[in-house]
C-alpha cells in the first residue's frame, strides 16, 4: 500500500485562555491519500477548521499544538518544520480555501495580482509569467472574460465569482492536497452547487486531494470518498462515504443523518439532536457524547470509548460496538432527564 | 464580527451582570500603566488640592526683588526664583491647581454644550440637523488655538472665569458628533419602536437609553478633554493671552522666564515636567478607557 | 468624482464664509473697539484712519460694516496692519511660504516617521521595543508644543551650540554669501525648527498608523496572504500596510490644525519668519486687523488641507473610485 499523502497522528490543538484550556482539538488522528477526498463533517465547535488550521501551522497563541502531535506530509514531519520551510509548503504544496470568499480578498490589489503573487512567491516567476498563468487558473476554475477579471478589484465580482477566485488562487502551484473548509457556507445555494462541481472536477483534472471540511451532509455525500465525523474535538466515526449513510455507527452521526430534512417526506417537526456540545475547557469525563445519547448507560460514563472497528475500514467511538443489543433500547437523553436547558 | 478571523470562539466566564462603567473600570485597573497613571495623576491633584498647605512660600510673594531674584535651584528654593523674586515650586504647586481646575470646569462646560448640541441635532433631525451639522464643519475648520487667540487678543484683560468660558465653548465639537450619533442609532432602534408599541413617549425612551450608552464617550471624552485645555491654557498663558498675571499657572511660569530661556532654564524645565507628566497620565488614562469601552463591543 | 470635488467646495467655501462672520462677530462683541487703539491714537497718520473707515465704515451702522466687511474678503482684502503699516494681505502673504515650507517637511517627515515607528512596532508587537516606543510616543505625544521648543532651542544652540538661535537666514552675512553657502544658510536655519514639529507631530500619526495596522491584521485577507506562504514581514508591508494607509491618508487632513498651531509656537520660539510669528507678535502689539486676518487664513489653509485630504482618499481607495 502506497504511504499516505497526509498523515495525521494524535493531533492536540489546546487554546490557553483566561477561562482555562481549552481541548478544541484532542486526540485526532487520520490519513489522506494521493488523489482522494475526505471529508470531515460536524457542528460547529467540534474542532474541524482547528484541525485543517493545524496542518498547515495557522495557530496563534493563546493556541498551541502540544507536543506529541504528528503530522507527516510527503514524508516530512509539518509540527516541527522550521518558519521558512513550512511557508515553502503554504500556497504551493497544501492550500486551503475558507468560507467567506467576500472579506478572503485584499480589497485594495486586483484580483489577478492576488492570484498571481502566488507564482511569484513559490516559482519565483517574473510579473508577466505570473500574470499569465493567474488568468490561464481563473478561466480554469470557470471565470467568464478571465482577461478583464483578472484586471478588476474584488469589490466588483460577486461572492460566486471571488470563490471561484480563491480556488484558482488555490491551485495555482498544483498543491498536493487542498483544504477546503465550508467553500459554499456563505454562497447562494444555486451557486453552491456549482463551486462544488468545480471542485470536483479540477480534483480531477488537476489530481490533488481534497480536505472538505462542513457540517452539510449532503456536500459530504456529493464529493467526498471518505468521510470523518468529529465531535467535541475527536474523531467519533470514520468510514467510507457510501457505508456511513447506509450504516451510520455512532449515535450522533445517527442524529445527524435524521436531522436532515428529506424532500417527500411528510414532516410535522425537524428532528433535533437535543443539548449542544459541553464547554472545550471542561470535557466531560468518559463518553463525550453521553448526555445526549438515546443509547448510554453506566459503562459510557465510567469509561471513555476508543475508536471501535465495526467492519472493514468503519471505526466508531462508541461503546455500542461492544453492547449492540442496548441499541434496541433508546431512552431520552440525560440532557432531557435533568432538564438541563440548552445554553 | 464580520470579515475577521475567529480561529476559535470562547464564551466569556459568565459574571453577574456589569454596568458597562463597571467593566471598563475594572479592565481599566488591570492594566499596569493604568495603575500607576492613576497614582500619578492622583498625587499630583492632591498637590494642588492641599497648595495653600504644602507650598514653601506665598507664590505671589516678592520678597527682595534685588538679592533673591533669578536663583538657580538650591535647597532653599529647590526650584530657584524667578525674576521678580517668587520661589517658583510654590508657583509651580499653586500652578497645578490653577491649571487643573482650569481644566476641569472647561471640560464640564464643553461636555455639557457638547451634549445638549449633538442631542438637540440628533432628536430633531431633517433641516434642523443638516445646518447644525454644517455649522459643525464650520466651527471644526478653525483649529481651536486661532479662534482662542482671536477671540482673547480682543477682551484684553480676561478674568480666569471668562477664560474658563471661552475655553469651553471652543472644546464641544467632536463630542457633539459622537452624541449626536447615538442620538440617531437610537431614534431608529428597533426597540425604540417596540416600546412605543407598548405606548411609551418617545422622549422618555430617548432620555432612558441616551444616558447610559453616553456614558463611555463622554468620560473618555472629558479626561483626554481635559488633558487639551491643560496645553492649551499653557500655551495661551505663554503667549500672555491666558491666564492673567501674577496668578500662577504652569504656561504663565514659562512666559515669566521667556526673555532669559537660557539662564532661566529652570522656569521653562519644572512647570513643563509637570505638565507633560499630567497629560500624558491623562491620555493613559482615557485611552485606556476608551479601550476598554471598545473591546465590549 | 466630479459632483463630489464640486460638493466639497462649494461646503469650503460655506465654512469660510461662516468663519468670516464669526470673527467679524468676535470683533464687533468684544468690549471696546479693536480700532481704537488706532483711532484714539494722535500719534497715527490721518490717512490710516480714513482707510480704516474708508474700508470698515466704522461710522456706519453695524449691517453695514458687515456687508462691507464680507466684500472686503471676498476680494481678498483683510485689513491694514498697525504694526507693519502695511496691508494685512501684504504682511501674511510674504510671510506664508515660510510657514508653508515649514509645515510641508513637518508634514512628510512625520508621515514618514511615524509610518515607520507603527511597522517597527507591529513587527515587534508586545516586545520591550514596542512597549518602550510606546512610551516614547506617548511623553512627545503629551508635550505641549511650545515646550518642546524650547527644550529644543535650549539643547541644540546653547548647550550644543551646533544650531543658529534664530531666524531663517543669518540676519548679517547672508547677503553677501556665495549661492552655495546661502543655500546652506537657509538649511542650517530651517533644519531645527522644521525637526522640532516633525518631532511633534509624529508621535500622533505614529499611534494612529500602529492601531490601523492592528486594526488590520485580523483581517481574512491577511490570513489568505499568509495562506499563500508569504513572511510575516511581506504581508506587513505589502498587504496589511497598503489597507492601513487609507486611514492614514484622513489623518493627513486632520493634522492640519494641529500642524499649523504647532507651527505658531515653533515659528516665535525659533524666530522664523513665517505666518505664525506675524500673528504671535500681533498679539502683543494688538494689532487686530493682523490677528483675525491670520485666523481667517489659517482656517482657509486648514479647510483646503482637509479637502485635498478627502481628495486623496477618494482615489486611493479602490471602492470609492468607481463613484
Amino acid at each position: 500500500m502506497t504511504a499516505p499523502l497526509l498523515s495525521i497522528h494524535d493531533l492536540r490543538t489546546w487554546f490557553y485562555t483566561e477561562g482555562g484550556v481549552a481541548r478544541a482539538v484532542d486526540g485526532v488522528s487520520f490519513d489522506i491519500g494521493a488523489g482522494e477526498t475526505v471529508g470531515i463533517v460536524g457542528e460547529s465547535g467540534c474542532g474541524k477548521s482547528v484541525t485543517a488550521l493545524s496542518i498547515l501551522r495557522l495557530i496563534q497563541p493563546p493556541g498551541r499544538i502540544e507536543t506529541g502531535s504528528r503530522i507527516e506530509f510527503e514524508g516530512r514531519e509539518i509540527v516541527t518544520l522550521g518558519d521558512e520551510e513550512i511557508r515553502d509548503i503554504r500556497g504551493n504544496r497544501i492550500s486551503m480555501i475558507f468560507q467567506e470568499p467576500m472579506s478572503a480578498l485584499n480589497p485594495v490589489f486586483r484580483v489577478g495580482d492576488q492570484v498571481a503573487e502566488v507564482a511569484r512567491v513559490h516559482a519565483g516567476m517574473s510579473k508577466k509569467e505570473a500574470w499569465d498563468r493567474a488568468v490561464e487558473m481563473l478561466a480554469l476554475t470557470g471565470i467568464p472574460d478571465a482577461e478583464t477579471r483578472a484586471r478588476q478589484y474584488p469589490h466588483q465580482l460577486s461572492g460566486g465569482m471571488r470563490q471561484r477566485v480563491l480556488i484558482a488562487m488555490a491551485l495555482m502551484m498544483k498543491p498536493a492536497l487542498v483544504i477546503a473548509d465550508e467553500p459554499t457556507t456563505a454562497l447562494d445555494v444555486t451557486i453552491q452547487a456549482q463551486i462544488l462541481d468545480l471542485l470536483v472536477d479540477l480534483q480531477k483534472k488537476i489530481g490533488t486531494s481534497i480536505l472538505m471540511i462542513t457540517h452539510d451532509l449532503g456536500v459530504i455525500a456529493e464529493t467526498t470518498s471518505r468521510v470523518i465525523v468529529m465531535y467535541a474535538g475527536e474523531v467519533v466515526e470514520q468510514a467510507d462515504v457510501d457505508e456511513l449513510f447506509a450504516k451510520p455507527h455512532h449515535p450522533y452521526t445517527e442524529g445527524l443523518m435524521h436531522s436532515m430534512p428529506h424532500i417527500g417526506h411528510d414532516q410535522e417537526r425537524l428532528n433535533v439532536i437535543p443539548g449542544t456540545v459541553p464547554s472545550p475547557t471542561d470535557w466531560p469525563h468518559g463518553c463525550r457524547f453521553r448526555d445526549r445519547c438515546p443509547y448510554s448507560w453506566e459503562l459510557c460514563e465510567r469509561e471513555h470509548p476508543p475508536l471501535y472497528e465495526v467492519g472493514g475500514a468503519h471505526v466508531s467511538r462508541c461503546h455500542l460496538a461492544i453492547e449492540p443489543e442496548r441499541r434496541n433500547h433508546p431512552h431520552p437523553p440525560l440532557v432531557v432527564q435533568e432538564g438541563v436547558a440548552a445554553a | 464580527m464580520p470579515g475577521q478571523t475567529q480561529d476559535f470562539a470562547l464564551a466569556n466566564p459568565a459574571r453577574p451582570r456589569e454596568s458597562p462603567l463597571a467593566l471598563a473600570v475594572r479592565r481599566l485597573l488591570r492594566g499596569r500603566s493604568s495603575r500607576v497613571a492613576i497614582i500619578v495623576l492622583g498625587l499630583i491633584v492632591l498637590i494642588g488640592l492641599l497648595a495653600p498647605f504644602i507650598a514653601p512660600y506665598d507664590p505671589s510673594a516678592q520678597p527682595d526683588i534685588v538679592a533673591l531674584k533669578d536663583l538657580a535651584p538650591s535647597l532653599a528654593h529647590p526650584f530657584g526664583t524667578d525674576p521678580y523674586s517668587r520661589d517658583v515650586l510654590s508657583r509651580v504647586i499653586y500652578g497645578a491647581r490653577l491649571s487643573l481646575l482650569i481644566g476641569v470646569l472647561a471640560t464640564i462646560v464643553s461636555l455639557t454644550l457638547g451634549v445638549a448640541y449633538g442631542a438637540i441635532a440628533g432628536y430633531a433631525g431633517g433641516w434642523v440637523d443638516a445646518v447644525m451639522m454644517r455649522l459643525l464643519d464650520a466651527f471644526l475648520s478653525i483649529p481651536r488655538l486661532l479662534l482662542l487667540i482671536g477671540v482673547l487678543v480682543a477682551w484684553p484683560r480676561l478674568s480666569i472665569g471668562a477664560l474658563v468660558l471661552f475655553l469651553g465653548f471652543t472644546g464641544w465639537f467632536g463630542l457633539s458628533r459622537i452624541v449626536r450619533g447615538q442620538v440617531l442609532a437610537l431614534k431608529h432602534a428597533e426597540f425604540v419602536m417596540a416600546a412605543r408599541a407598548l405606548g411609551a413617549s418617545r422622549r422618555r425612551i430617548l432620555l432612558r437609553h441616551l444616558l447610559p450608552n453616553l456614558v463611555s464617550p463622554i468620560v473618555v471624552a472629558a479626561t483626554l478633554g481635559v488633558a487639551h485645555v491643560i496645553v492649551l491654557e499653557a500655551g495661551l498663558s505663554y503667549l500672555g493671552i491666558g491666564v492673567p498675571q501674577p496668578q500662577a499657572s504652569w504656561g504663565n511660569i514659562i512666559q515669566d522666564g521667556a526673555d532669559q530661556v537660557a539662564t532661566l532654564w529652570w522656569m521653562s524645565l519644572f512647570p513643563g515636567l509637570f505638565m507633560v507628566l499630567t497629560v500624558m497620565t491623562l491620555n493613559i488614562l482615557g485611552e485606556a478607557l476608551r479601550d476598554a469601552y471598545e473591546r465590549r463591543s | 468624482m466630479l459632483r463630489y470635488l464640486g460638493g466639497r467646495l462649494v461646503q469650503a467655501v460655506v465654512i469660510v464664509a461662516i468663519v468670516a462672520t464669526i470673527t467679524f462677530a468676535l470683533i464687533h462683541l468684544a468690549p471696546g473697539d479693536p480700532f481704537s487703539a488706532v483711532m484714539d491714537n494722535p500719534n497715527v497718520n490721518e490717512r490710516v484712519r480714513a482707510t480704516l473707515r474708508a474700508q470698515y465704515g466704522l461710522d456706519r451702522p453695524l449691517p453695514e460694516q458687515f456687508v462691507r466687511y464680507v466684500g472686503q474678503l471676498a476680494r481678498g482684502e483683510l485689513g491694514w496692519s498697525f504694526s507693519h503699516d502695511r496691508p494685512v494681505r501684504e504682511v501674511l502673504a510674504s510671510a506664508l511660504p515660510n510657514t508653508l515650507l515649514l509645515m510641508a517637511i513637518a508634514l512628510a517627515g512625520s508621515f514618514a516617521l511615524g509610518i515607520l515607528i507603527a511597522l517597527v512596532q507591529v513587527a515587534r508587537r508586545g516586545s520591550a521595543t514596542d512597549h518602550a516606543l510606546s512610551a516614547i510616543s506617548l511623553f512627545f505625544f503629551s508635550m505641549p508644543d511650545f515646550w518642546l521648543a524650547i527644550l529644543s532651542l535650549l539643547a541644540f544652540t546653547y548647550w550644543l551650540p551646533l544650531f543658529p538661535v534664530g531666524g531663517a537666514v543669518d540676519p548679517v552675512m547672508h547677503d553677501y554669501m556665495g549661492f552655495g553657502a546661502r543655500i546652506a544658510d537657509r538649511l542650517r536655519h530651517l533644519l531645527l525648527p522644521a525637526l522640532t514639529l516633525t518631532v511633534l507631530a509624529a508621535p500622533g500619526v505614529a499611534r494612529y498608523q500602529r492601531a490601523a495596522l492592528l486594526d488590520v491584521l485580523p483581517a481574512d485577507y491577511i490570513r489568505t496572504a499568509r495562506l499563500k506562504g508569504l513572511t510575516e514581514r511581506e504581508i506587513l508591508r505589502r498587504h496589511a500596510l497598503r489597507n492601513a494607509l487609507l486611514p492614514i491618508i484622513s489623518l493627513l487632513g486632520l493634522s492640519f490644525p494641529a500642524l499649523l498651531t504647532g507651527a505658531f509656537f515653533i515659528e516665535k520660539i525659533f524666530a522664523w519668519p513665517g505666518m505664525g510669528l506675524a500673528v504671535v507678535n500681533a498679539i502683543g502689539t494688538r494689532d487686530y486687523p493682523l490677528v483675525v486676518g491670520g485666523v481667517i487664513l489659517g482656517s482657509i489653509m486648514v479647510t483646503v488641507g482637509s479637502l485635498l485630504a478627502d481628495l486623496l482618499y477618494a482615489w486611493a481607495d479602490p471602492r470609492l473610485r468607481a463613484r
